[in-house]
C-alpha cells in the first residue's frame, strides 16, 4: 500500500532537523531529493566512511553535492550557518559528534529561517538538541519480500516534533520514479 | 618613399648597456668588466671604457684578460636584468614618441613621424635624448633617418642624422656591415672590394643576387627605403594591480571596505578590457608605522564583478590590527584566468552564482581545497569509481549509471569472522550479532594489475550483498586467494 503524499515527509522547511540511526544517510538523500537542487554536505576531515556517489545516484543527482571538509565541530557549524545565510543551497547535510549547544542550536534555525534552506544535522544516538524542529531515528528493515535491488525498507520514528504529533512509519524508497512510497506496517 | 609619408625613424644603441646598468648602483674607478659563461669558458660579456682602452675586448676569456691587465674589476652579467633594464628605457623613451620597439639586446627603435615638433625639431628632441641618457651614466648612440636599417647603421657605425629624403648621401660611406648582414657576408664582400654601402649601391644587383642570395640586397632596400620594413612597438604585458595613498590614515574596517571598493573598481575595468577574471586577490594594507599586512582572497570562479568580489573581503579585513592606522592600500590580482564576455540570458539562475560565491566565501575559512566535489572516474574498484576534486578547479559533470547496486556509503574493509565462500549465516559486525536473511550474489571485482594497490594485494574479490534480519543491509566480500571475510559498506 503506498501514498505518493505523504503527512510526514518532508519535514517542514526552513527549519533544522535531526536525524540518527543507520540509516540516517539515506535519510539525508531522501530529504535533499524531496528538497531537490544543490545541496552541501559538512564532515570532518577525520571520518573514514565515504559517501558512495554510484551508491547514492539513485537519490539525488551526485552533481548536486559539494563536500566540505573541516577541521572539527565549531568549523562546521561556522560553515553550516554560512552556507544556510547564502541561500545557494536547499539543504545543508552536517554531520555531529558532540552534542549541539543551545546557542548554536538557535543560531542555526535562525540561518535556515532567514533564507529559506533546511538545515539537517546527522547526531549520535542520544546527543539531540534542544532547537531542531524535529528528530528521527531511521533503522533499516529486513524486507521478506523479495525486491531484487530495490529493498531499501526503513523504519522512520519521529521521536520529536516541535509542533505536530510523533508516529512510527515503514518507507521504501521507489528508485525509478525517485519518490518516497509508505508501507503499511501490517504488510511486514 | 614607399609609402609617401614622410617617416622618420630613430635608432639608439646603448653599446655598454650591461656594464653602463652595474656601474650606475656601484661605480668603479679603472677597468670593469662583466663576466659570462660561453662557449665553457668565463668570458667578458661586456666592458667599461676604460678597460677597452687598455686592449681587452669583448668575448675574450677573463683569465686572460686578468693577465693583460692585473688591475681588472669584474661581476658576473646577468643578462635578465639588462633585458628588464632595457624594457624600463623603452617605457621611458613613450615620452617621445608612442611607437617604439627593441631593437635586439641592446637598442631601441622609435618611430618619431609626426612627434619631434614637440620637442622643438628633431635636433633638439635627440639632444634631449642623448643629455637624459647621458646623465643617467648610460654611453649611447643614437642614429636618425627616414628608415629604420639607415637609422641602425648611422646608430653603430658614426653616429648622425640623414636629411629627409637623402638616406645615401648619409650611409654611403659607412662599411657594408652596417646593413644588419651575417659577418661573413661582409667579409666576403670586402674582398669582392666592395667595401662602403655607397660601392653596393652602386653595384649590378642580379650578380649580387646570384651570388648572395635575396638576403643583401632586401637589407639594402630596406636601409635606402625602397622595401618596407616595419617597426613593432613593444607592449608591456598589462598589470593588473591598483594602489591608492591616503592624506590622512585611516582605522575603521568601513572606510578600509569603501577603499577597497575604489580599487576593485579600477581593477575590475583593467580586467574587463583584457576579458580576464581574477583568481587570487592580494590585498596589501601599508600602516603608517611602516608594517604592512596582507588580505589574500582566492575565488572559487574567475571573476570580474565588484558586487560580488568585495564582500568576500569583509571576513579577512576583520582581522586586520590597523594599529595607527593605514594609509596605503595596494590591490593586485596574483592569479588571472580568461574569463570571456558571455550572453546575459533570462532563463539562467543566479543559483550557481550564488553556490560560486558561497564556495569563495567557505574558501577563506577553511581553504578553497577542502570544499570538493565528486566527479565519475572509470574503474571498477570501487573505492576508485569516483575522483574527490576541489569545486573551485572542476566543473561539475558525470553521468553516474551503476550496472549492479552499490552501497551509499563505503569504508575501509573491516574484518568479521567467518569461513567458507559462502557468506556466514551468523556473524559479528561492529559489535552487533547479526543474522543473514537474504544474500545475494557472488560479484566478482579483479584487481587491476597494471596499477599498484596496497589495499588490494589480497586478490580478486567475492562481493556479496547481505541483507541481515537485523535490519543493516551490507556489503561483503569475500577473498578467495587469501580467504577472508570483510565488511567494506552499508547500503540504503
Amino acid at each position: 500500500m503506498r501514498s505518493s503524499i505523504l503527512p510526514f515527509f518532508p519535514p517542514a522547511d526552513a527549519r533544522m532537523h535531526e536525524v540518527c540511526g543507520a540509516g540516517a544517510y539515506a535519510f539525508a538523500f531522501m530529504l535533499s531529493a524531496q528538497l531537490g537542487g544543490p545541496f552541501m554536505w559538512v564532515r570532518e576531515t577525520w571520518e573514514t566512511d565515504q559517501i558512495n556517489p554510484d551508491g547514492f545516484a539513485d537519490f539525488v543527482e551526485p552533481t548536486d553535492l559539494t563536500i566540505c571538509h573541516t577541521k572539527d565541530q565549531t568549523t562546521t557549524l561556522a560553515v553550516a550557518e554560512e552556507a544556510l545565510r547564502s541561500g545557494a543551497v536547499a539543504l545543508v547535510v552536517m554531520s555531529l559528534n558532540k552534542p549541539l549547544g543551545l546557542n548554536a542550536g538557535r543560531r542555526l534555525q535562525l540561518a535556515a529561517r532567514d533564507k529559506k534552506s533546511t538545515c539537517l544535522a546527522i547526531i549520535p544516538e542520544g546527543m539531540g538538541s534542544n532547537a531542531a524542529e524535529t528528530r528521527w531515528r531511521c533503522n533499516p528493515v529486513f524486507d521478506p519480500e523479495l525486491h531484487l535491488q530495490d529493498s531499501t525498507l526503513q523504519n522512520w520514528e519521529l521521536i520529536k516534533n516541535k509542533s505536530g504529533t510523533l508516529g512510527v512509519w515503514h518507507v521504501r524508497w521507489n528508485k525509478a520514479s525517485r519518490c518516497l512510497g509508505m508501507v503499511s506496517p501490517a504488510s511486514k | 618613399m614607399f609609402d609617401g609619408t614622410k617617416r622618420r625613424v630613430v635608432s639608439v644603441w646603448f653599446p655598454r648597456l650591461a656594464s653602463d646598468r652595474v656601474l650606475r648602483m656601484s661605480p668603479v674607478d679603472g677597468p670593469f668588466a662583466l663576466t659570462h659563461n660561453q662557449k665553457n669558458a668565463n668570458r667578458l660579456y661586456c666592458l667599461n671604457s676604460t678597460a677597452t682602452e687598455q686592449g681587452l675586448q669583448q668575448g675574450m676569456p677573463y683569465a686572460d684578460a686578468r693577465a693583460f691587465c692585473p688591475a681588472l674589476q669584474s661581476r658576473v652579467a646577468e643578462p635578465a636584468l639588462d633585458q628588464r633594464f632595457l624594457k624600463i628605457l623603452r617605457r621611458w623613451a613613450t615620452r617621445y614618441c608612442p611607437w617604439v620597439g627593441l631593437e635586439g639586446q641592446d637598442g631601441l627603435v622609435m618611430d618619431i613621424t609626426g612627434s619631434a615638433h614637440l620637442f622643438g625639431g628633431e635636433g633638439r628632441m635627440l639632444m634631449d635624448m642623448r643629455a637624459s641618457l647621458m646623465r643617467t651614466g648610460l654611453s649611447v648612440k643614437i642614429g636618425c633617418a627616414d628608415t629604420r636599417g639607415a637609422a641602425w647603421a648611422l646608430a653603430h657605425y658614426g653616429e648622425g642624422v640623414a636629411a629627409v629624403g637623402d638616406t645615401l648621401a648619409a650611409i654611403k660611406s659607412l662599411p657594408v656591415a652596417a646593413l644588419r648582414i651575417e659577418d661573413k657576408m661582409s667579409i666576403t664582400l670586402q674582398r669582392l672590394g666592395l667595401r662602403r654601402i655607397g660601392d653596393l649601391a652602386h653595384a649590378a644587383r642580379a650578380p649580387l643576387t646570384r651570388r648572395f642570395g635575396p638576403a643583401l640586397l632586401l637589407r639594402l632596400d630596406q636601409a635606402l627605403g625602397t622595401q618596407a620594413e616595419e617597426i613593432s612597438p613593444y607592449c608591456d604585458p598589462p598589470h593588473y594591480a591598483a594602489r591608492i595613498s591616503l592624506p590622512e590614515p585611516i582605522g575603521l574596517v568601513s572606510d578600509v571596505m569603501a577603499g577597497t571598493e575604489r580599487l576593485l573598481a579600477q581593477l575590475c575595468t583593467k580586467l574587463k578590457a583584457q576579458e580576464m577574471g581574477a583568481r587570487k586577490l592580494c590585498l596589501s594594507l601599508y600602516r603608517v608605522d611602516q608594517d604592512h599586512q596582507q588580505v589574500e582572497l582566492r575565488l572559487a570562479r574567475p571573476l570580474r564583478d565588484p558586487h560580488r568580489i568585495l564582500p568576500l573581503f569583509e571576513r579577512g579585513l576583520k582581522e586586520i590590527d590597523a594599529g595607527f592606522g593605514i594609509d596605503r592600500l595596494r590591490l593586485e590580482a596574483t592569479q588571472i584566468e580568461s574569463l570571456q564576455a558571455q550572453q546575459i540570458s533570462h532563463v539562467a539562475d543566479g543559483r550557481k552564482d550564488k553556490l560560486d560565491d558561497l564556495i569563495s566565501r567557505l574558501g577563506t575559512r577553511i581553504g578553497l581545497d577542502n570544499i570538493r566535489r565528486l566527479l565519475p572516474a572509470d574503474s571498477h574498484i570501487p573505492e576508485h569509481s569516483f575522483i574527490v576534486a576541489p569545486a573551485a578547479y572542476s566543473d561539475p559533470a558525470g553521468n553516474w549509471v551503476s550496472m549492479k547496486p552499490r552501497p551509499i556509503c563505503l569504508f575501509p574493509p573491516e574484518f568479521i569472522t567467518a569461513n567458507g565462500p559462502r557468506p556466514p549465516n551468523r556473524f559479528r559486525w561492529r559489535r552487533m550479532p547479526l543474522t543473514t536473511g537474504r544474500a545475494t550474489g557472488p560479484e566478482r571485482i579483479t584487481p587491476e594489475w597494471w596499477l599498484e594497490n596496497e589495499n588490494w594485494r589480497s586478490g580478486v574479490r567475492d562481493y556479496w550483498f547481505v541483507e541481515t534480519m537485523q535490519g543493516p543491509r551490507l556489503w561483503l566480500f569475500y577473498t578467495p586467494q587469501n580467504p577472508g571475510w570483510y565488511v567494506q559498506g552499508e547500503f540504503a
